[in-house]
């Protein structure tokens, strides 16, 4: 879609996208939001970038090989957060027995692992969607 | 014979969906049975549990944190399968051509 307003609109509007992509990942476990639909908001807002500018500006941003690696990384790194309950003497993702901060209540880095794991559902959502929007892209 | 046939079970399914649905409960009654011992724990313990205000994220990320586990699963499985569809594959010169 090569449009003059079109291209202008989506270079001024994807910065505030992205960052109100973060805000709802990073407060997932104090205001409503979380990995999904935070993830959800930074994917379109990728799509946008190869929707409105072309497809070779979209994967100089984040490359094809880059958003399948996040997207297996993200899943490992669930995981091993998984794995150091196990460690630590308890069960498979236990929060507050194997040694989490737990901070504050209202902080954003408090409640143990729901942070770390909300950031690995968010990186997760967003590398699928805009690797499954690439991969049709490239077909074509 | 056939289409009134059709059209005969049709209602009869039709009517048996409506009576369950009369038979639901109310929604928001304070007599549901989905407001059971497990809505309370959460509602009293979950802010002692996990220090989140969120208690929706408190219970999709840390009480059913395996079950989310499976849900990232679910969405890996989506792009192996779509990948393995769409992907191009026949300009690789190492892959031998099956006829």
């Amino acid at each position: 879609m090569d449009d003059l307003i079109v291209r202008t609109v989506t270079k001024w509007i994807v910065p505030f996208i992205q960052v109100y992509g973060i805000f709802i990942i990073l407060h997932g476990h104090i205001s409503p939001g979380g990995g999904f639909s935070g993830g959800a908001v930074l994917g379109s807002s990728i799509i946008l970038i190869t929707l409105s500018l072309g497809y070779k500006k979209a994967s100089g941003i984040i490359s094809h090989n880059t958003s399948a690696l996040l997207e297996s990384g993200s899943i490992i790194w669930y995981v091993l957060i998984g794995i150091v309950g196990i460690i630590s003497g308890n069960n498979f993702l236990t929060n507050r027995g194997s040694g989490f901060y737990m901070g504050e209540v209202g902080d954003v880095i408090s409640s143990g692992m729901i942070p770390l794991i909300t950031v690995a559902i968010g990186i997760k959502v967003a590398s699928t969607v805009i690797t499954l929007f690439h991969t049709i892209i490239e077909e074509a | 014979m056939k289409k009134i046939f059709f059209i005969m079970t049709l209602v009869l399914l039709w009517g048996l969906m409506v009576a369950s649905i009369v038979q639901m409960p109310t929604s928001g009654d304070i007599e549901n049975p989905s407001y059971n011992i497990t809505t309370h724990y959460y509602i009293n313990k979950s802010i002692r549990d996990t220090n989140a205000p969120n208690i929706v994220s408190a219970i999709i990320n840390d009480y059913r944190a395996f079950d989310t586990l499976g849900e990232a699963t679910v969405l890996f499985i989506s792009i192996i399968a779509g990948s393995s569809v769409m992907k191009n594959t026949y300009g690789n010169k190492k892959e031998k051509k099956v006829d």
